[in-house]
């Protein structure tokens, strides 16, 4: 089935501290190997899975993620 | 990234609430003050209350809490959060006044001030969020620490004979008729977040509706003052800390559900 949704992560105000990875039911979200201007692993999506459905967005404490869902 | 043909207006499903400001907040990676302070922002932007929502900050991690939300906001003397908001709501009664307090300020300088707050039943809502420990003080042993539970202060473990026992008070404060709504709930995970964002509407409703004061607990973890990664912490949360701080309503429109 053909993924339909989407993450934009704010990459300078993430934090990594890998909430989101431990809440996304198909596991689309991991660390980056680079860094942000701070210095944190920045969380990013890695496999094209995501099904829109909020609740990396939901755990995030800093709000750096923005979720699209086709309609 | 994928799928960016789908990034337009009509797709969005979540995105951060204009309650917050655009200041990146100053907590510790993974820390649950962050997800709560977003979940109230999108409460007061759901209900459309933001130009009548009036945040008391406390003094703890969260004393800048003034920085991050968009609406109007004063910082209290230690722990006197409650009798603050209590002349503000008294002198606005169309306002919705809120407390914003941690374990160190609500339940250990500030217990007399949150206690004679909720037994007049004064219509606030207080937010306390308990991680067990002190946190920007540098980890010490706070009231509501666990026993045998580590902090910088009890090096060997809380210790009964020596530090008494973990504080309860959001039981205790539940036994108080001023109350309207008391619950115990956590953020996280996304349906816990769920549920606090529900309990923390309904505080806000009652409030509206001049019931009392809503009193709503949020266990949250502190991964610096633990000293482990956040999603460890949160692990660590849930096998230590609902053990004695059990989820759930404690008392729903003034009548106790839980003894």
């Amino acid at each position: 089935m053909a993924a339909k949704g989407t993450v934009v992560i704010d990459k300078e105000r993430c934090k990594g501290c890998g909430v989101c990875i431990v809440a996304c039911p198909k596991s689309v979200l991991a660390l980056a190997k680079n860094v942000n201007g701070k210095g944190y692993n920045y969380s990013e999506a890695v496999v094209d899975e995501c099904i829109g459905c909020a609740s990396c967005a939901m755990v995030c404490p800093d709000g750096v993620i923005t979720v699209y869902k086709a309609k | 990234m994928f799928n960016q043909d789908i990034v337009k207006p009509e797709n969005l499903v979540y995105k951060r609430t204009e309650v917050l400001t655009d200041n990146v907040m100053h907590y510790c990676p993974g820390c649950g003050h962050g997800t709560t302070h977003r979940i109230i922002a999108e409460v007061i932007e759901e209900m459309g209350i933001q130009d009548k929502a009036i945040c008391v900050a406390p003094v703890g991690c969260s004393v800048l809490a003034y920085n991050y939300f968009e609406v109007d906001s004063l910082g209290a003397a230690h722990g006197r959060a409650p009798a603050l908001a209590t002349a503000i709501q008294r002198l606005n009664p169309d306002k919705h006044t809120f407390t914003y307090q941690g374990d160190g300020d609500l339940a250990a300088i500030g217990t007399a001030e949150t206690i004679h707050a909720c037994n007049r039943g004064e219509n606030i809502v207080i937010i306390f969020i308990n991680n067990g420990i002190y946190g920007m003080t540098g980890g010490q042993m706070a009231p509501t620490t666990l026993v045998g539970m580590k902090t910088a202060t009890t090096p060997y473990g809380r210790n009964v004979e020596l530090n008494g026992y973990p504080l309860q008070i959001t039981e205790l404060l539940a036994q108080l008729p001023g109350t309207y709504l008391v619950t115990r709930q956590s953020v996280h995970t996304a349906a816990a977040v769920r549920k606090t964002k529900k309990a923390i509407r309904q505080a806000f409703e009652n409030q509206k509706n001049k019931k009392g004061t809503s009193f709503v607990e949020v266990v949250s973890n502190c991964n610096s003052g633990w000293k482990m990664p956040a999603t460890k912490a949160n692990e660590w949360m849930v096998e230590n800390m609902f053990a004695k701080y059990p989820i759930g309503d404690i008392k729903v429109d003034g009548e106790l559900v839980q003894k």
